[in-house]
């Protein structure tokens, strides 16, 4: 490792040349305070979070790259120039950490990390991008004229096929086994001869990011072994809990405050739960109404909800039971939804009230315990993440629900048959928020173009417009 | 099930699977065998025909030699699974030499045998690894695998459905072979591909290369959308797209070397593509310009004695399709493109996608029966596989019964030679096995010399 560095040093073609994007090779030797370890993190985990939304909701390249710029822009400057690729360096080592602990985690930040680089690639001018090349110390030869001669046509229809120029006879293309440019193979986006793949010299930035990809999933390997091996016991009680924390930390807005909606009256609770519950909740709710009980999942998933929703019933009670959590902090069985007064279905204490008497000390429990049960309401990625077991009702219904399921209870939202085939479609291809906004845009009729993202936000969204039509009479 | 049980008694009686025990008269009286498959059958069919010797030399790679490259523990790593009578399914089988994996499959006699990874550890032993959590049971190596099933292609057959096939439709498979072999060689450079009829409705591809055999999931799901071309939804009639000013050369020459001929010369005819309103109107709903689809359904609408005796109706209303499209009045590049759509929607391969992208997908064993057909599945000759033809695959009774028919035999080591089975076994080694074993031996050799190579440098550095 050492000496392979001191030999790139010594070449002299691409010294001078200043990239600001790095390889992440290894940790850096800093010191870092606590706070900047989780700060940092945060700030990364927006970027990937937003390139996965990005990604999920079908954007373009372009658009990509677009979002990409911004999303880098907003959260991962730093008031100190000097400290800016510290920053960049040290959240990226952060996330490792906590996403290198499952298959499922290092799947995708092995996915966003990489899409990261390749935008980030992209923004690079020529010099630094062939500078970054000749770090990865590629062992592509460029094909010479002779043979592009013979591969002219080829190269051209490809070049067609795609809506690329033709190339020129001065035009650059690599020729590298074709197992390094898989995107490229699988989009048919590259010319094939006997194993080898003809890569453009714009398309380059395939090559480095397969490059970057097998690097890093190599050092996600590695320290997955480091951390159950070692680090998760020396840093019990430092960074373990934060680590654990990070990977189901939401980055949206904050639905732990009651919203501000006219007061729901008993009555209408009905009204309210078919118009404006995405289907997860309206289904919780339908279940604890049949059958007067949630388990804990469900009691949490629903509660939280409603507590964000701050849903008032007139006049009843509406107990969230807090007792346990009081006493001893723990993060079992700390709500309950009773049903408690005789005349009301449901009953539901007051938000205020759970947030005045309990929020502070959940709050000051966070760093305190490093327990970090979460206690806001849960977003989408974390509730598709859930693992419902037998006599379980929580989860995403677009994820957990058999296809049939799903399709009844579709239908019995209202959802028409063209929609239901365009929403089993995306749940089809795993996109299980898609699924839920094109259910929100079918019953409202109306686009929603940021997307799914959280119950919460699913329902404030759908009172805002459905407020907006009864306003103006269509 | 009484049925079977009274079955198996007649057969253990007669057959204490000495071998000359076959010419007891009760059973193989004249010379019809009793139609069907069951286990007895299927005891001989193993101890005697099947040509377990060859696939544990092609599962070996080489391993199985003297040379100290070789790697000993290669071929119990590889995982085989059984489906046994009563669909009992033993995953996670491993054998650590040719004798143990013969005994095994004597004495299980599966009716089915799949080949599935060969993995980090023995998977045998898997469980024993699992308490690490460090998934050190994962799988390394797997032949890149195609699997091409004529169900899939049952909204552009009319002669049959589902699990039926006939020489007919049997051409749709002879093109997916085609054009998935020439790409596999000239494209992405392979030499050591084994075609397979799958004993019933399909073919089967094993690509043996060592790089075949060590591409990640996400470069086999690559090569799978390679040849992705084909997107089925039940809503949508054009289920062939071609996007973009031009096609790549890839699809290209499988149109201008396989599909065209293929669809013009074969199919139009023997499926009848054009001849009734219900067909044609399929093809029409391709077409995305009113006009032409009116003047082509006016034609053919009135016009049902144009098809004089001696021109196939089909071939005469795909000139008058493809002269509308194609004149010279036709600017949009989109009506062009319609001809080549309609024929790559018609002949174009189906692949079962998920097969090929993952490692861990198990695929039945060449030389297995089919129990539902009693067929073998057989190697094809892709330099031949016009010539193939699936209704004559040898039948286990066939092969029986020409056992029975060649009478006592000195050499028992190559029964399978008087048998039309021996055909297959030839075309196996000579076609297949022996080149791989050939370059096996040569990577082999090879690799030995870099590594001593480098440990040369090693040391002298």
């Amino acid at each position: 490792m050492e000496i392979v560095r001191s030999q790139r040093k010594s070449s002299p073609s691409n010294a001078g040349v200043v990239t600001s994007l790095p390889l992440y090779r290894s940790a850096p030797p800093l010191e870092v305070r606590l706070e900047d370890f989780e700060l940092f993190a945060t700030d990364r985990l927006r970027v990937l979070k937003g390139i996965s939304d990005g990604l999920s909701r079908g954007k373009k390249p372009d658009e990509m790259e677009r979002l990409v710029s911004d999303l880098w822009k907003a959260n991962m400057r730093h008031p100190l120039t000097s400290e800016v690729v510290n920053k960049d360096i040290i959240s990226h080592f952060v996330l490792r950490l906590v996403y290198c602990r499952t298959e499922d985690l290092r799947k995708w930040f092995l996915s966003m990390e990489t899409s990261l680089f390749r935008y980030r690639f992209r923004f690079e001018n020529p010099e630094a991008q062939r500078a970054l090349m000749s770090e990865f110390d590629l062992p592509y030869r460029v094909v010479n004229n002779a043979e592009f001669e013979i591969m002219k046509e080829k190269l051209g229809q490809v070049a067609r096929s795609i809506v690329q120029p033709l190339p020129t006879a001065d035009a650059i293309f690599y020729k590298v086994p074709f197992e390094e440019v898989p995107e490229l193979v699988a989009g048919r986006k590259v010319f094939l001869n006997k194993g080898h793949a003809y890569v453009a010299m714009n398309q380059v930035v395939s090559l480095v990011a397969t490059q970057f990809r097998s690097q890093l999933s190599k050092a996600l390997i590695l320290t997955n072994r480091k951390w159950t091996s070692t680090i998760r016991e020396q840093e019990k009680d430092r960074l373990a809990p934060i680590v654990e924390a990070l990977c189901t930390s939401y980055l949206g807005p904050d639905y732990s405050q009651p919203r501000e909606f006219a007061e729901i009256s008993l009555k209408d609770i009905d009204q309210i739960v078919k118009s404006s519950f995405p289907l997860c909740m309206r289904h919780l709710f339908e279940k604890l109404r049949e059958d007067h009980h949630l388990k804990h999942g469900g009691r949490m998933q629903l509660g939280l909800f409603l507590k964000g929703v701050g849903l008032k019933l007139g006049g009843c009670t509406c107990i969230l039971e807090s007792r346990v959590l009081e006493k001893e902090n723990i993060s079992l069985s700390p709500l309950y939804l009773y049903r408690h007064t005789h005349h009301s279905i449901l009953s539901l204490v007051g938000a205020e009230r759970f947030d005045k008497e309990y929020s502070y000390s959940i709050r000051h429990n966070y760093g305190r315990e490093g327990k970090r049960t979460d206690y806001t309401p849960y977003s989408c990625q974390k509730i598709i993440s859930s693992t419902p077991g037998v006599g379980d009702h929580h989860g995403c219904p677009y994820r957990h629900f058999s296809e049939e399921n799903l399709r009844a209870a579709l239908g019995k939202m209202g959802v028409n048959s063209r929609a239901t085939e365009d929403v089993m479609d995306k749940v089809r291809n795993r996109h299980y928020q898609l699924a839920c906004t094109l259910t929100f845009e079918a019953l409202h009729e109306s686009s929603c173009d940021a997307g799914i993202n959280h119950p919460n936000q699913y329902f404030t969204d759908s009172q805002k417009m459905l407020q907006l039509k009864n306003k103006s009479p269509a | 099930m009484a049925g079977g049980e009274e079955e198996d008694q007649n057969g253990r009686d007669n057959m204490v699977i000495d071998g000359y025990e076959l010419e007891t008269p009760e059973l193989w009286q004249g010379k019809t065998i009793p139609d069907g498959f069951n286990a007895n059958y299927l005891k001989v069919y193993y101890g005697k025909l099947f040509p377990l010797a060859d696939i544990f030399k092609w599962m070996s790679y080489g391993n199985d030699g003297k040379h100290p490259a070789c790697d000993p523990s290669y071929f119990g790593r590889r995982e085989f699974s059984f489906t046994l009578d009563n669909d009992i399914y033993l995953r996670f089988q491993s054998f650590n030499n040719a004798s143990e994996l013969e005994n095994s499959i004597r004495e299980k006699c599966p009716f089915k045998i799949d080949i599935g990874p060969v993995y980090s550890v023995d998977p045998a032993k898997r469980h024993a690894y699992a308490q690490s959590g460090d998934n050190v049971f994962t799988p390394v190596e797997r032949e890149l695998i195609f699997d091409i099933d004529m169900t899939d292609y049952d909204d552009v057959r009319y002669c049959c459905s589902g699990a039926d096939v006939c020489l007919n439709c049997w051409p749709l498979m002879t093109i997916a072979i085609k054009v998935i072999d020439i790409a596999l060689r000239d494209d992405f450079g392979f030499k050591h591909i084994l075609w397979v009829y799958s004993g019933r409705r399909g073919v089967h591809c094993w690509v043996c290369d060592v790089k075949a055999r060590r591409l990640s999931n996400e470069q086999r799901a690559a090569i799978a959308d390679y040849f992705r071309l084909y997107k089925g939804n039940e809503n949508n009639h054009k289920k062939v797209s071609l996007m973009g000013p031009a096609l790549h050369p890839f699809l290209v020459r499988s149109y201008t070397e396989v599909l065209k001929d293929f669809f013009e010369k074969k199919l139009l005819s023997v499926q009848n593509l054009l001849s009734t309103e219900e067909r044609y109107e399929k093809i029409l709903e391709m077409i995305p310009d009113e006009s032409i689809t009116s003047e082509l359904r006016g034609k053919w609408q009135n016009n049902r004695r144009s098809s004089s005796a001696k021109e196939d109706i089909n071939v005469v209303r795909w000139e008058q399709l493809k002269h509308l499209l194609q004149s010279g009045k036709q600017k949009a590049q989109g009506l062009r493109r319609c001809v080549e759509e309609i024929v790559f929607s018609f002949t174009y391969p189906r692949l079962d996608m998920e097969v090929s992208k993952h490692m861990n997908h198990l695929l039945k064993a060449p030389f297995c029966i089919h129990p539902k057909t009693g067929r073998i599945c057989v190697p094809i000759d892709p330099n031949h596989c016009e010539e193939f033809n699936p209704t004559t695959v040898p039948t286990l009774c066939k092969l029986l019964e020409e056992l029975n028919d060649s009478g006592l035999r000195p050499d028992v080591d190559r029964e399978w030679d008087e048998t039309s089975l021996g055909e297959s076994i030839r075309l196996f080694r000579s076609s297949f096995l022996q080149p791989l074993l050939k370059s096996c031996k040569e990577e082999m050799e090879n690799s030995y010399n870099v590594k001593l190579q480098q440990s040369k440098n090693t040391l002298s550095w």
